[in-house]
């Protein structure tokens, strides 16, 4: 699929997708030990072996354009400049996460970065995502918008009424369908009748385009060629990146679902990073130094951030009581849970 | 100045907020060249063009989850649902992304989201029903209902200009059956303040939406007696307007509420909690409740009229609580 498109990426534009399917993967690891040692608040979703889907396609956007990730995007959000420490505050529900400890892992949003991480009710997103392309419609924007979901999430009404909606408001929005083989334990053949995730777009009358999710450029084609319809008003494209997850739905799945030697045969066959520093070596004259370079660039931020995020502080109580409302509101305590003076009063 | 009706005020209202600011769009289903089910917004689109009165498919996650989409971007977005029974083919999009957004994520969702409800039309279990207290037990959300033509108008634009999502609850039987005058300028009502829709000392009536012209018949009746009944009108139902509570138990120490939605989990449940925590000893007898069954709302007249409260069963509580 990495057809003439791809070939406009620059040997560094590739460089800098290995960078940041590498420093997905990193991070990732280093969250995977941080839960090891129950320094994690809640549970670990991985990406693992699904790192080019999440880059390749969040690298196709211009700095203006605005993405809302799923779980296995990390790498999405990294691209479009949530920092590591931040992510990793995430997963710690820290004072200074940015949720403030509020909400957890990739639930998070930076809108003057472009990003609206989701929330755990899958398929919303793309409502409202429909939303946020049909203001730049209304505005006259060239902006367009970019939401993933999983195999699994197809089968919500919200996804249904989302991609309806902005494909009859013809908004400059992309959806890619993550299809990886389970949502949980359960396989697509039991999530969907359809022969391929991609038949859904003719349903809708949108645009329609099928990817190896596993081959970066394959993804960032795609999706190139999706996020330049939508610009040029071309409105809504659907596209199915398939791939695998090799990790159980969250680190505590042990994945007892899947058939033995699956996970290993796509390790050993199918890896995203090790299939991409063979075009980079073979193809692009890249030599090993180099990408050592950016690991060891990598390793190094990535401690880094694990630095900063461990010396975060704590939320206090009382701060979950702020906010709710605008005008920076304050739930007030109940009587229990207010200082001893302030207990004459029942007023809740 | 020309008396309107409520649903023109309505009308008038969103005529003036999209005049005044082009981030406020329409949304919802029939409300473009149609001009709505009730002809809420009735010649928006001709105003206004499609591109900001638009016409949705059947769809009220996606009206609701739009709306916060464009909300979050700094538009105004006003949607519509046809009726307000279909609020609940959204209730994941309001109480799971809409009022949870600010609070997890700092990303606001400046947005309205109303239609017509309420029974007293004989409209049956579909078209009848009121949402309010489903909403109430979700922080995040304010919850809007007015009574008069002139609050009608003068909320919902302080609703389109709040920096939170407003649940707007228009009442279908009051729609062309109440007018007003409206007062002059750009008429803005408070959320969150209750008025006083008639003033008393001898026992509060304290309630909100269409059941606001029942007590008020209802006082009247009772002044025939020697009576004299405050009537609140709560206006807002979240925030609640506990100030208002207290100091119309304070002055006349005997309550009812009154509420056309069922009973079980409803708003009365949760003013005679305040109440009891607030103000107990100012009470001279026990809270009571005027309110629907707890049935599904029945088509036939005999059985709707049955279920919902009445202005006589009003003037019975209110009997009720002066014997005490």
């Amino acid at each position: 699929m990495s057809g003439k498109r791809a070939s406009k990426l620059t040997r560094s534009d590739k460089l800098e997708l290995y960078y940041w399917m590498r420093i997905t993967r990193t991070l990732e690891e280093r969250l995977v030990n941080l839960h090891r040692q129950n320094k994690l608040v809640g549970g670990l979703f991985r990406s693992l072996g699904q790192e080019a889907d999440a880059v390749g396609s969040a690298f196709a956007l211009e700095e203006n354009d605005v993405l809302s990730s799923l779980t296995r995007n990390l790498g999405s959000l990294l691209i479009k400049g949530a920092t590591p420490a931040d992510v990793i505050r995430q997963h710690t529900a820290t004072a200074d996460s940015p949720t403030r400890g509020r909400d957890l892992g990739l639930h998070f949003a930076n809108l003057e970065r472009g990003f609206i991480g989701h929330i755990s009710p899958l398929g919303d997103m793309v409502a409202v995502m429909a939303g946020v392309t049909l203001s730049f419609k209304v505005r006259g924007e060239k902006r367009v918008g970019l939401v993933y979901l999983g195999d699994g999430a197809t089968s919500t009404g919200a996804f249904h009424e989302g991609i309806n909606f902005a494909a009859v408001q013809r908004c400059p929005l992309v959806v890619i369908v993550e299809s990886n083989g389970y949502a949980y334990s359960t396989p697509i053949a039991k999530q969907s009748a359809a022969k391929q995730f991609v038949d859904k777009a003719a349903g809708y009358g949108v645009a329609g385009d099928r990817a190896d999710g596993n081959d970066v450029l394959a993804v960032h084609d795609a999706t190139q060629r999706a996020v330049d319809r939508a610009r040029a008003g071309g409105g809504v494209t659907l596209i199915e990146l398939t791939t695998y997850r090799r990790r159980g739905h969250a680190e505590h799945d042990n994945q007892s679902y899947v058939p033995e030697g699956e996970v290993e045969r796509w390790a050993a066959e199918n890896d995203p990073i090790d299939r991409f520093v063979r075009v980079l070596l073979d193809r692009e004259k890249v030599e090993q130094p180099e990408l050592d370079a950016i690991d060891a660039r990598v390793a190094a931020e990535v401690d880094l951030a694990t630095d900063q995020a461990l010396s975060s502080p704590q939320p206090a109580g009382p701060d979950a009581l702020t906010d709710v409302y605008a005008g920076g509101s304050r739930v007030a305590p109940h009587w229990y849970r207010a200082p001893a003076a302030g207990r004459e009063s029942e007023r809740s | 100045m020309a008396e309107i009706t409520y649903l023109e005020a309505i009308r008038e209202a969103l005529f003036e907020e999209m005049e005044r600011d082009e981030n406020v769009i329409c949304l919802g289903e029939d409300v473009g060249v149609f001009g709505g089910a009730f002809k809420v917004t009735e010649g928006l689109q001709a105003r206004f063009g499609g591109n900001r009165v638009i016409d949705t498919p059947i769809s009220e996650i996606a009206i609701v989850g739009a709306a916060a989409g464009a909300a979050h971007m700094g538009m105004r977005p006003v949607a519509e649902m046809q009726f307000i029974d279909f609020i609940a083919c959204a209730y994941d999009m309001l109480t799971n992304y809409v009022a949870t957004s600010r609070y997890r994520t700092g990303l606001a969702c400046p947005m309205v989201v109303r239609g017509p409800s309420g029974g007293y039309g004989r409209s049956g279990p579909f078209h009848s029903q009121n949402a309010e207290a489903a909403f109430l037990h979700t922080p995040g959300l304010k919850i809007v209902c007015p009574s008069t033509a002139e609050d009608a108008k003068g909320l919902l634009k302080s609703a389109i200009r709040d920096d939170d999502c407003v649940l707007f609850f228009e009442h279908k039987y009051l729609y062309r059956r109440i007018k007003g005058v409206m007062p002059a300028g750009d008429h803005l009502t408070p959320i969150g303040k209750a008025r006083v829709a008639r003033a008393g000392t001898d026992l509060s009536i304290i309630t909100y939406g269409a059941t606001v012209w029942k007590a008020l018949d209802a006082a009247e009746e009772l002044a025939k007696s020697g009576v004299a009944a405050e009537v609140i009108d709560l206006r807002t139902l979240a925030p609640l307007d506990d100030d208002a509570i207290v100091a119309t138990v304070r002055k006349t120490n005997r309550v009812v509420i009154v509420h056309e939605d069922t009973r079980t989990g409803g708003i009365a449940g949760e003013i005679t909690a305040r109440i009891n925590e607030l103000c107990w000893e100012w009470l001279d007898a026990p809270v009571l409740r005027v309110t629907a069954h707890d049935v599904p709302l029945p088509s036939a007249p005999a059985l709707e009229d049955f279920v919902l409260p009445q202005t006589a069963d009003i003037v019975a509580a209110a009997q009720r609580l002066l014997t005490y």
